[in-house]
């Protein structure tokens, strides 16, 4: 096990060499600068601008310095927000996403897997498609939609929570299921389609026949291919909901990695721009990491090479 | 005769007509009445856009300042948005942008999904290795730059908005195929193809692919919401649905920024946008059920 | 009070203000919202737009970053609340010589920044000197360019500072020299870039003379100003508490001021609604109605010194004939888009200028009329727009301006027949089009920077890095010049009434709508004037306690 956890690690290393390239080039090819304003300087004070933060160099020089940089774990200073450091925004930001990331994932989870595991057992009835209805609500309305409708209803209308902001422990819940519902409808989908591959099985037959109660064929037996579906599909999404949501970020004024993650390709604010997509590709490969060995854990056939 | 053995007249009568795999998943199908109340509104729906300019009462970019934003009425069935433009008519032809959008879209990514997943995951080795990094990568690039350039490099166009989207969609098919193709690979029937010596191209085509549909079905109902709201932001920063042309998706981006003074912007739109998507799900979920080859065929 | 589902409860909670007994008998909290604890505290709370990109007064740019930096900093003059008029700041008082060129500055004994250092005229000095050198790129040096021999000398042509029109006379006497007499000098200097900046402190934390310096962290941070930064989160909140050193102390009423940076005008709002802020930056376009109708004494609208307008590249056909470009500027109807689009109590704009601006009103008008407009469309050879190419209209991404665009878009298509296309670009890419002139027309404004129309008509030269229309006009530049060495102030004036009257008879540009300040206030927030610049000193500002 450890010697393929090394494994991956040392794979990963080219990946994140070739995904830092690639963006920095791509990067560099947009038109517009970090320093470009509505109300226009001279040339001399932009020229001036750019040799303080080395983008006067021909490109590749940029690219060998930023990569030295890079290799000491200096993401540089961020060119929008002039006072910071790209290190000292995303370590600022990171703690928040991943506590919002973890509650929404958590409502998700519950609620997701539940209705899948009930609509499964009880396919092509009310309790199949009510429950499915409601997950799925988490995708047909987007988040602009449901944040705000939550704040009405719970922030404004009953006064029961802030309507922004991440202060009191009260704050985390309305973003949180904001953001969870998205999740919901995938994981109530996949959990429903993956225990109905099993339950559908002729063994299940056998062991209702033998007299199982179904509690104990859904634990034993079922569950397992619902939640091995929802192991694949949680690896990448997990990356997804920690570097957070710009939408909901901006709906409940939540300071996290989202905003970053958009704005800075919008602001050209190249140095957060690398910063984001590493780290991103960091946590992706991590994520992948774990659900790999999740499924292996979970389905011992595949336990192999 | 058919006093010794009075049953034979009855079976020779009602033989068994041998049914396909397809035949059978279709007949199924024709049974879930959901799924089928899902594909009709959906193919209604779909008619009704593509006839919009035929059908709709107003055109969707007539401007009338005077009037504003009015709730629903007899001249503007769905209501007037700020500009005084009919929504039932802006709704109608939105259907053809997000429709189009999304099954396409949808389509492209789900076709390069599998066969991207599949190979990967059948294959295994390094060359599931490399090609599960490329993806990684993939999913890492900045889709805002990327979207960005092919703005500036292509310029406005509806076709490109099709495939910066299903360009993106496509990486999390390939990871959720290759992981049940991975599963899959390890079954009887599959050692039971290789035994016969079946060629690597035949068995991910004929066997492991009809297999993994089911989960492929599921997720491409998920895909389709998902690519709609993106067309939405995509339209939202000028790549894609050129004003005053719009599609639900920007509908409801612009409704939602008024929902309290003027819900009706925003309720109809996500009505049509909900609607639509519960009978896909439908529609979804009947297929993977018909297409289950382990269900039992009472 | 129980609340209901309905409009009712939130009018009744916003009159309940007063009842903060009843309020706490919430069911399910107990708690006060941060309104009632700003107002038991005395610390205000505010919607600040947008994340400041920085606090050093020499390198920001915007204006929600000044908003910030003028509780922190005190520049040589200061602003009246009422109507901005320059008062004693850290001058308090200054001598004009007869020829109007040379203002001796007297600094007050108590001045102290913040780590309780005097403020000295060296420390003007040298703050000047740091935001003129030119390694130290500040988009905002140009503020100096008044001053003798500062524009050389921030281009890097100069080499020597003391040639430039800043003397230190003694520790508490500053002098400065301008090039030319300049009426609204003292207006102008009330400006981040005239702020002065604690060269000690920046010599400490880095090179002041180049960006990336850290002295204006939390911790480390000094200002001479009524306020002191206390906590700067990013993306959640900058906060500032009463100075202790601060000369005037006795007269600021504000405990502190908290500065949210709220992007979503639509969350801002709701927080407003909740009790969660004061004041706002703005209002959403689709709530202000709603304001006017229910809340009208929570409302401010006021006149803000900026225009919205369109550009025209007059170096592509057809816009290259001046003809089109009126028939253009005179068939739209400001009138409607101001009341049914923007809706937040805009005036139509006929000419550049706003209205009022130092005493200056445009006599010059554009004037809205279909049939002239058809007859100059035919003149110029597209008879009911005939044989005219699809013009492409540019804007930036926002909702608002998008929706301007489409009125406007129909507008011409029904009134001159003429076909335009809208193309909506993210910022940057839209700011690299204007400075290409890769556009036909596109979106604009301008925000003032100091109370004078100069900061309206100095753009349109030849040349000048904001004009970005491809136009110029010889005898235009003559008179923007002729204006800058005038020091009879009314002279001054009619001066630009010429060359704006070139202006509006050339059209570069199409003026849509002079801007307006929408701000939601609640009323305990007292001493917060309409002003021009929608600038409210908080020194003056208080909140009213109640009487329980």
């Amino acid at each position: 096990m450890l010697r393929y956890i090394i494994k991956r690690i040392f794979e990963a290393i080219p990946v994140l060499f070739i995904v830092a390239t690639v963006s920095f080039f791509l990067m560099k090819m947009m038109p517009g600068g970090p320093f470009d304003t509505e109300k226009v300087t001279t040339p001399e004070i932009k020229l001036a601008i750019e040799k303080q933060y080395g983008l006067n160099q021909p490109i590749w020089k940029q690219y060998i310095d930023y990569m030295g940089h890079l290799a000491r774990g200096d993401l540089g200073p961020s060119f929008k927000y002039a006072g910071w450091t790209v290190n000292e925004l995303l370590a600022g930001a990171f703690p928040v996403s991943l506590e919002l990331g973890c509650y929404a994932l958590a409502f998700a989870l519950v609620v997701g897997m539940v209705a899948g595991i009930i609509a499964s057992l009880r396919k092509n009835t009310a309790s199949d498609y009510v429950p499915m209805s409601l997950a799925t609500l988490g995708i047909c309305l987007p988040t602009f939609v449901t944040g705000p409708l939550l704040i009405l209803l719970f922030g404004i209308c009953l006064h029961w929570y802030n309507t922004s902001g991440w202060y009191l422990p009260s704050d985390r819940v309305l973003p949180s299921i904001t953001l969870g519902l998205y999740y919901t409808a995938y994981i109530s989908r996949l959990t429903r389609g993956g225990m109905l591959e099993i339950l559908n099985q002729d063994f299940i037959r056998t062991a209702r026949a033998k007299g199982a109660t179904e509690w104990r064929i859904v634990w034993k037996h079922a569950l397992r291919g619902g939640v091995l579906s929802v192991v694949s599909f949680l690896g990448p999404a997990v990356a997804g909901i920690i570097t957070g949501s710009l939408v909901v970020e901006t709906i409940f004024q939540i300071p996290g990695l989202g905003r970053f993650f958009i704005m800075a390709g919008f602001n050209r604010d190249y140095t957060m721009v690398m910063g984001t997509v590493l780290f991103f590709a960091a946590l992706t490969i991590f994520a992948n990491l774990v659900v790999d060995i999740l499924q292996v854990w979970l389905n011992p056939k595949l336990r192999f090479e | 005769m058919s006093a010794e053995f009075p049953n034979v007249t009855q079976h020779t009568s009602e033989v068994e007509v041998g049914q396909s795999l397809w035949q059978d998943a279709w007949h199924r199908l024709r049974q879930n009445k959901m799924a089928v109340a899902g594909a009709i509104f959906v193919l209604l729906l779909a008619i009704a856009s593509f006839l919009a300019p035929i059908i709709a009462p107003h055109s969707y970019d007539q401007t009338n300042l005077a009037i504003g934003a009015t709730p629903p009425s007899w001249n503007h069935l769905f209501g007037t948005d700020v500009l005084g433009r009919d929504l039932f008519s802006r709704t109608l032809y939105g259907g053809r942008i997000s429709l189009s959008v999304g099954l396409v879209a949808t389509a492209v990514s789900v076709i390069i999904g599998v066969l991207y997943g599949s190979i990967s995951g059948y294959v295994g080795g390094r060359v599931d290795v490399v090609m599960m990094r490329i993806v990684d990568i993939l999913y890492s690039l900045p889709f805002v730059i990327f979207v960005i350039l092919l703005m500036v490099i292509f310029g406005r166009n509806i076709y490109l908005l099709f495939g910066a989207i299903g360009a993106v969609e496509w990486l999390d098919m390939a990871r959720i195929v290759r992981g049940q193709v991975m599963s899959l690979k390890k079954q009887e029937f599959v050692e039971a193809a290789v035994a016969l010596g079946l060629r690597k191209r035949r068995i991910i085509l004929r066997h492991m692919i009809p297999n993994v549909l089911g989960i492929v079905i599921i997720y491409s109902t998920l895909i389709v919401p998902s690519v709609m709201l993106l067309e939405a932001f995509l339209s939202f920063l000028g790549f894609g649905v050129q004003p005053p042309m719009s599609s639900w998706g920007t509908l409801i981006n612009d409704g939602a920024k008024s929902m309290e003074e003027y819900p009706w912007l925003l309720i109809f739109p996500s009505l049509f946008f909900a609607i639509t998507l519960f009978s896909l799900n439908f529609v979804g979920d009947g297929l993977r059920d018909a297409l289950d080859v382990r269900a039992s065929k009472d | 009070m129980q609340f209901e589902f309905s409009h009712l409860s939130r009018r009744r909670f916003i009159r309940g203000l007063g009842a903060m007994a009843a309020l706490s008998a919430l069911p399910g909290c107990g708690r006060q919202t941060p309104v009632d604890v700003g107002d038991r505290e005395e610390i205000i709370n505010i919607g600040n737009g947008s994340e400041p990109q920085d606090l050093d007064p020499h390198l920001i740019t915007g204006q929600t970053d000044h908003y910030v930096v003028m509780s922190l900093m005190e520049g040589l003059v200061s602003e009246d609340p009422v109507d901005l008029h320059p008062i004693p700041g850290a001058a308090e008082s200054w001598d004009l010589s007869p020829d109007q060129k040379v203002y001796t500055f007297h600094l007050r004994k108590n001045g102290r920044w913040t780590n309780d250092d005097p403020v000295t005229a060296t420390d003007f000095l040298e703050s000047f000197k740091r935001i003129l050198t030119l390694s130290l790129g500040s988009e905002y040096s140009y503020m100096h360019w008044v001053v003798r021999n500062a524009r050389a000398y921030n281009e890097g042509k100069l080499k020597n500072f003391d040639e430039v029109g800043y003397k230190v006379l003694d520790d508490l006497t500053f002098q400065v020299t301008l090039a030319n007499p300049t009426p609204y000098f003292l207006s102008l200097i009330n400006n981040d870039a005239w702020y002065p900046v604690p060269m000690k402190v920046l010599r400490k934390y880095g090179d002041p003379y180049l960006r990336g310096n850290r002295w204006t962290h939390p911790g480390h941070f000094v200002g001479n100003g009524p306020f002191a930064l206390s906590k700067w989160r990013v993306n959640d909140v900058v906060a500032v508490k009463k100075s202790p050193t601060y000369w005037d102390r006795e007269n600021v009423r504000l405990n502190g001021i908290n500065f949210y940076p709220i992007e979503s005008d639509d969350t801002e709002e709701r927080a407003f609604r909740s009790g969660q802020l004061h004041a706002t930056y703005t209002l959403p376009l689709a709530k202000i109605d709603y304001y006017k109708e229910h809340y009208p004494e929570l409302l401010h609208i006021n006149a803000f010194l900026g225009c919205y307008f369109y550009k025209f590249n007059v170096t592509k056909a057809p816009l290259t004939d001046k003809r089109v470009r009126q028939a253009l500027t005179m068939s739209i109807d400001r009138e409607a888009i101001v009341k049914t689009v923007t809706r937040g109590g805009q005036l139509p704009a006929y000419n550049l200028v706003p209205p009022g601006t130092a005493g200056y009103t445009c006599r010059t008008l554009v004037k809205e009329d279909v049939a002239a407009a058809k007859r100059l469309l035919a003149e110029a050879g597209y008879p009911d727009g005939k044989g005219m190419p699809t013009i492409e209209l540019l804007y930036n991404t926002l909702e608002a301006h998008r929706t301007i665009a489409e009125a406007i878009q129909q507008m011409w298509k029904s009134k001159l027949g003429i076909e335009v296309r809208l193309v909506n670009q993210e910022w940057k890419v839209y700011l690299d089009a204007q400075r290409t002139l890769d556009y036909q027309i596109c979106r604009a404004s301008w925000i003032g920077d100091y109370v004078d129309p100069d900061t309206f008509l100095n753009m349109w030269l030849k040349d000048g890095g904001n004009n970005e229309t491809g136009w110029s006009n010889p005898e235009y530049d003559r008179l923007i010049d002729e204006a800058s060495r005038t020091a009879n102030p009314k002279q001054r004036l009619e001066v630009f009434q010429k060359a704006e009257a070139i202006l509006m008879d050339e059209l570069p540009i199409l003026p849509i709508y002079f801007y307006t300040s929408t701000r939601a206030i609640r009323p305990e927030v007292k001493g917060w004037y309409p002003t021009i610049l929608d600038r409210h000193p908080y020194k003056f500002v208080y909140l009213e306690k109640k009487a329980k």
